[in-house]
């Protein structure tokens, strides 16, 4: 199943078993997405912590 | 395989002996002299101690030179332009790390390097040396210029927008971060331990020469505008570069990305760097000492139409001796990486 980063637009495979909600990082930007579907196959960003960076 | 047999002219310097470290361990090379006429006569190791136990080579003078295969010049600027049919006798290919062969245009040398140049006619013989741009130029090469260190980071930062004309030609501003090896190994007033450490030395807002560099590679046959600062701050090695471009069209970040990754994708030393989490989300000069990476990242203003590109690279490797060497090996068919396999250190 191939869907697309919806930060960098690099093309995700998912892999046989995936399940929703399940959390993987992308092979480009190493954004770490979240599958919200399947079916069609579909990721979002995954929540991050708060963190005081620099602000 | 036969080796390939080099000389160094002007190695007791930051970026020959970086060079040497290199050529020391790549398989396909043989080192027959290096050149200073300082300390001829005097081991390299001497000069450049972390070399100890990795060579029994001796400097000889320039003037000692036999023939090889292949000069790697590393003379201050000024010096291989004059000096040209000499090395040409000696050696049929050379790569010249100085700025003397950089340039295309004899004006624009003399406007930024202010004295004309003593040999213009050879300036088409010379490819421009950052590969990613001309490496099937230097397929066929006998000689390469190695391009400078400032204008290699902005250059490969900003070449991707260029190219596809995404960006307003005449409002570029870069503002470069450098280390104190960027002034090479002569010291002055102004590297005295006291007067260096510490510094956030502004040493070239204006008319830093690497602008008719950049100016050169990212024209495209259009007249574009490019304002360049230089700062010297307080480390040794490395050197980041920001740049600020204004785009023609409201680019998304995901549409940046892909024009980055379409460029470099297949690049071994271009990393796009730039992430939502870590410490390290951008390029960081301090990961790249000893590496021919160039690590480069984007961010674009939400309330205008400002890109910020940041690009970071070792400014003697992949701002020079790296650079070089990566060009040796395109031009003899070699694995572009061989010699050039270091990932850098962490922590460091």
């Amino acid at each position: 199943m191939k869907t697309e980063c919806p930060v960098c637009g690099a093309a995700i495979e998912l892999a046989e078993g995936t399940v929703v909600g399940e959390l993987l990082e992308c092979p480009d930007c190493g954004t770490e997405l979240e599958v919200v579907t399947l079916d069609p196959p579909e990721v979002k960003e995954a929540p991050q912590e708060e963190e005081d960076w620099g602000e | 395989m036969s080796k390939i047999n080099v000389s160094i002219v002007g190695a007791s310097g930051y970026t020959g002996g970086e060079l040497l470290r290199l050529l020391l361990f790549h398989p396909n090379v043989e080192i027959k002299q290096v050149t200073s006429e300082s300390y001829t006569g005097k081991f390299v190791y001497k000069i450049h101690p972390n070399l100890r136990k990795s060579s029994t080579l001796k400097f000889s003078s320039a003037n000692e030179l036999e023939p090889c295969d292949l000069l790697f010049l590393c003379l201050p600027h000024n010096s291989s332009q004059n000096r040209i049919d000499e090395f040409k006798k000696l050696a049929p290919k050379i790569i010249d790390l100085s700025a003397d062969f950089r340039l295309k245009d004899a004006a624009e040398y003399e406007r930024w390097y202010g004295h004309k140049h003593a040999r213009p006619e050879l300036f088409n013989e010379f490819v421009y040396g950052i590969p990613e741009l001309h490496r099937e130029e230097m397929k066929k090469a006998n000689y390469i210029s190695s391009a400078g260190c400032n204008a290699t980071a902005s250059i490969l930062g900003l070449y991707p927008l260029y190219k596809n004309g995404l960006v307003e030609i005449d409002r570029t501003v870069i503002e470069v971060k450098a280390g104190s090896s960027e002034g090479g190994n002569k010291v002055n007033e102004g590297s005295h331990h006291p007067e260096r450490s510490g510094v956030v030395r502004s040493y070239m807002p204006t008319q830093h020469r690497h602008s008719a560099e950049i100016l050169q590679e990212l024209s495209f046959g259009k007249k574009i505008s490019v304002h360049f600062s230089a700062t010297a701050i307080d480390i040794v090695r490395g050197l980041l570069a920001t740049c600020h471009v204004f785009l023609k069209d409201n680019l998304q970040e995901k549409d940046i990305w892909k024009i980055y990754r379409d460029t470099y994708g297949n690049e071994p030393f271009i990393r796009i760097v730039k992430e939502s989490e870590g410490i390290y989300r951008y390029p960081e000069p301090k990961l790249l000492s000893g590496t021919n990476y160039c690590d480069i990242g984007f961010k674009k203003d939400e309330f205008s139409n400002r890109l910020v590109v940041i690009s970071a690279i070792d400014n003697l490797m992949k701002g020079a001796a790296g650079q070089a060497l990566q060009a040796f090996n395109i031009m003899h068919g070699f694995d572009e990486k061989t010699g050039l396999e270091f990932t850098g250190l962490h922590p460091i």
